[in-house]
């Protein structure tokens, strides 16, 4: 079981009636970028919800790296290794871009102090807020935000934004990263951009990434695989290719 | 204003304080006589300091309202009388039996705010502050309804008053030790976990940030303080009355906080301290019949305050003469609060303001669970 990071099994949840998402099984293996497409309101960011916890799934489980998910609340859900960013971005708005990170950073073992050491300003405090400070603008120079480190996250231009949601995501070392459509809002050349950089990701941070996203070129040049998700339900699943000539993952996106 | 790794702006507020209270304790202690009055005033503004520094933990970094701040001190204030009305007979009135008293009040009322921390975890913005309102008049009536040897009742707790003049110097020791434990924690990571779950909380708990921990930290620390505050009050007061701890006292602080800036320690402490000050004058100088406008005059400094800060018609006004102007212009310097150059400079400005109707509306608080399930989750 272990050799795909995420696994998920018959995963399922409704809300009343609505069966918002349904048996859904995705695989996914070590450093792949892994595609979530389907029209508006199939359940792309529901799964998400699901896998982070945000909702409890009715039916069904997850398993990361082998191990059983279901049921942690969403900051014990990232402590073990799945990290997303939101569709509509959510930044610490009134933060300095470094200090976004840095809260990325706040779980990570290596960081550690506790209350009282920081109140009573015992050596480790420093330690640990030096080189949390370090380690993010490390972060924020591989997504080539080191100039703005100092500006509040809220005066970021929109790309930016998205930069810095990725960066602190990524300050949780993740195993797993949930991309919730990277390339909304972005123009062809940032979106070109944004592909080389999850690739990026991957080679450097030896992630596997997850992805949601509307853009055909963008899933078609970048992921390995896909999952095609219609009203809550698997529509077509396995090589991107394939799934893109499909023909019914062609009718449920042309219609007819 | 660099001294090697010492930053003078960061510890402008205790250097203030500290010189204050050694210049009145220089005058209390080689003999000299403060009168009454001014020593009672003295005592009343550490108090204050304390009680709006506590409260902007909750309020300001948390993003939080609450309106029970006054049931903290409450608890703290008869716990601490009612110890040190115990401990008068074998320990006499000494800085021992002051001690043990603040530890019982400091206690106590965290306990009470671990008990409000917990449906704070559930419930956000008005709700939250129904439950701490309530909380608070619950506790009033409560020490109201004591029998009369327990807790005094309705005519009030009669506590032994510090009988030397220098209890002002524990009040403000104690407000340093406040203010440093409020700013330790908020310039460390756990403080920028605080302003995290305010500035957007379920981007805080996927980020990896112990939503509940840190929220029941905020409460419990935020109460201890005010039953610090409390203790203070009933050694510096000979009857505690639950009749001062209403919804009253804690508007007031709240709007101590408020006026001096959300998330803003240093305006909470000289608001803290004019607003006291303010108040304290009133009722001196307005007596016999002209005491009824007492709130009068409250209120319209207050609103003048309010409108200074805030309206637009008088924003180059301000800009032209804010004290950050002055200061720089004394110094020759152009103030730019805008460009800061090094991330570890300007702390206190990082976690900004909370407009007042953010925090006092509704629809600017993040979902709650419910809302989500009808939204279609989180996007």
């Amino acid at each position: 079981m272990a050799e795909y990071i995420l696994e998920t099994q018959n995963l399922g949840i409704s809300f009343g009636g609505l069966k918002a998402a349904q048996d859904v099984n995705i695989r996914i293996k070590k450093n792949q970028i892994y595609g979530l497409i389907g029209p508006n309101g199939a359940g792309k960011t529901t799964i998400f919800n699901l896998l982070t916890c945000v909702y409890k799934p009715t039916t069904g489980t997850f398993y990361l790296a082998g191990e059983e998910m279901k049921g942690l609340s969403p900051d014990k859900i990232n402590h073990k290794g799945i990290a997303r960013t939101f569709q509509n971005i959510r930044l610490f708005n009134n933060m300095t871009v470094v200090r976004n990170v840095m809260v990325g950073l706040h779980y990570n073992p290596a960081y550690k102090c506790t209350v009282l050491e920081s109140i009573l300003r015992l050596p480790r405090h420093f330690k640990a807020e030096k080189a949390m400070r370090a380690r993010a603008k490390e972060l924020l120079r591989i997504f080539d935000l080191e100039e703005e480190r100092n500006s509040l996250a809220c005066n970021l231009p929109y790309g930016k934004q998205r930069k810095l949601e990725i960066a602190r995501a990524l300050a949780t070392d993740p195993k797993l990263l949930l991309l919730d459509e990277p390339a909304a809002g972005m123009n062809p050349h940032e979106t070109e951009d944004l592909a080389k950089t999850i690739r990026f990701i991957r080679d450097h941070f030896d992630m596997t990434i997850l992805l949601i996203e509307h853009d055909m070129n963008f899933v078609s040049g970048l992921c390995d695989e896909l999952t095609v998700l219609n009203f809550g339900t698997v529509l077509a699943q396995g090589d991107t290719k394939a799934v893109l000539e499909d023909p019914e993952v062609i009718k449920a996106y042309i219609g007819g | 204003m660099k001294l090697g790794k010492f930053k003078l702006k960061h510890y402008i507020n205790y250097i203030v304080i500290g010189i204050i209270t050694a210049i009145f304790s220089g005058i209390v202690l080689t003999g000299g006589r403060l009168d009454n009055s001014t020593l009672f005033l003295l005592e009343k503004v550490a108090i204050s300091i304390i009680l709006a520094v506590s409260l902007s933990l909750v309020v300001g970094f948390l993003g939080e309202l609450s309106l029970g701040h006054a049931g903290f001190m409450c608890v703290g204030a008869y716990l601490g009388g009612k110890v040190a009305a115990l401990l008068q007979p074998t320990l006499g009135n000494g800085p021992l039996a002051f001690l043990i008293a603040l530890v019982v009040g400091c206690g106590a009322a965290a306990i009470c705010g671990i008990i409000i921390g917990i449906p704070a975890l559930r419930l956000r913005g008005d709700y939250l502050a129904i439950v701490t309102l309530a909380f608070g008049e619950i506790v009033k009536s409560l020490f109201q309804n004591t029998s009369d040897e327990t807790f005094g009742g309705s005519l009030g707790l009669p506590t032994p008053r510090y009988d030397k003049n220098y209890l002002f110097i524990f009040a403000f020791i104690l407000v340093l030790v406040t203010l440093a434990v409020v700013q330790n924690l908020m310039r460390s990571k756990h403080g920028r976990a605080i302003t995290a779950i305010r500035d957007n909380e379920i981007a805080a708990r996927a980020t990896g940030v112990n939503v509940t921990k840190y929220k029941l930290l905020a409460f419990t620390l935020s109460a201890a303080f005010a039953g610090i505050a409390g203790v203070l009050y009933s050694y510096s007061n000979y009857t505690v009355q639950s009749a001062k701890f209403g919804y009253n006292y804690s508007i007031e602080i709240l709007v101590m906080v408020v006026l001096g800036g959300m998330g803003n320690i240093n305006g909470s402490i000289v608001s803290a301290a004019l607003i006291t000050f303010l108040n304290t004058k009133l009722a001196t100088v307005l007596t016999g019949d002209l005491a009824v406008l007492q709130n009068l005059f409250y209120a319209l400094i207050l609103i003048v305050i309010v409108i200074y800060n805030n309206a637009p018609a008088l924003k180059g006004f301000r800009d032209k003469y804010n004290l950050g102007v002055l200061v720089a212009k004394l110094r020759k310097k152009a103030a730019d609060p805008s460009h800061v150059t090094d991330d570890k400079a300007k702390w206190d400005v990082v976690p900004t303001k909370i407009s007042m109707d953010e925090i006092l509306s509704v629809d600017v608080l993040p979902q709650s669970g419910s809302d989500e399930e009808q939204n279609g989750g989180v996007k």
